[in-house]
């Protein structure tokens, strides 16, 4: 019984999360905020739905693959949205025109992949 | 061998003379097998420095979920409600990870805490250069990125 109630409640909260993250894909203004809405409600969504899984069977089997997953999750999501965000901002996807500042701008060499830190402005 | 082996065997162990070999006993075998190797081989300095980092990682991964929650919210406000409230930043901050292993930990966490998201490491490994999706106030997220810092450096060192 109240372990129906908890599946449930994780299942629901799970799907939700991966809706907010469909949603956030569209609405979000840029590239960056695209990936934020992925990776974290992506992985909190499916996390959430793996944990019901294993909720529902408990059986050690299937725990032991569900808890794989969600590693697997946690361990690759942000290394790829790291990948797309980083390579999008080199080739020069235009970012929302809202920003607050940019540190990161003129600091990489595209000839040389040097990507210099913010002291190496004052002695070059 | 090392301590976490020790705590393996001794997992397997408990789980042998149960007769119970399901993913809950061998985690009640785990926490028994610490304690025993917490108590008994506290002169040990190998194990008395494991004992003192079993802690640390338990405080890591409660924190990481925690602000992984508390950052899905923030987000799904925003996706939500029709207004944008975000105010975006790519901000610098410095890094005191030295290894490949830290950084790439700390990178990680990062992007799956609230509203940052890792972009690049400068090539001297001095900087870590974030997205923000809520600058309130710059001095507060390096701070809070510091403190990241030092608990991901305290389970590693």
């Amino acid at each position: 019984m109240i372990n129906d109630l908890l599946v449930s409640v994780m299942m629901v909260a799970g799907t939700f999360f991966m809706f907010l993250a469909g949603i956030g894909v569209l609405r979000m203004p840029d590239l960056l905020m695209r990936l934020h809405a992925t990776t974290k409600a992506g992985t909190l969504g499916a996390g959430l739905v793996m944990l019901a899984v294993a909720t529902h069977f408990l059986d050690a089997g299937v725990t032991a693959r569900t808890l794989a997953i969600i590693l697997f999750i946690l361990l690759t999501a942000p290394v790829a949205a790291h990948a797309i965000g980083r390579a999008g901002y080199f080739v020069g996807v235009p970012l929302w025109d809202k920003m607050l500042k940019d540190d990161l701008k003129d600091r990489y060499d595209p000839d040389t992949h040097i990507l210099h830190n913010p002291d190496d402005d004052k002695n070059p | 061998m090392s301590p976490l082996s020790w705590n393996l065997i001794l997992a397997l162990v408990w789980a042998a003379i149960t007769g119970n070999f399901s993913g809950a006993n061998l985690l009640v075998g785990f926490g028994l097998g610490y304690l025993i190797l917490g108590f008994a081989l506290r002169d040990v300095p190998d194990f008395a420095r494991y004992r003192e980092k079993m802690p640390r990682v338990l405080m890591l991964l409660t924190h990481f979920l925690r602000d992984l929650l508390v950052s899905n919210l923030r987000v799904a406000y925003d996706v939500l409600t029709p207004t944008h409230y975000m105010r975006p930043a790519v901000v610098a901050v410095p890094l005191r990870a030295k290894t490949d292993g830290a950084i790439t930990i700390l990178a990680n966490m990062i992007s799956l805490t609230p509203g940052t998201l890792s972009l690049d490491v400068s090539s001297d490994r001095s900087v870590l250069y974030l997205h923000v999706m809520y600058l309130d106030n710059e001095d507060d997220l390096r701070k809070q990125i510091h403190k990241l810092e030092d608990r991901v450096l305290a389970v590693l060192e």
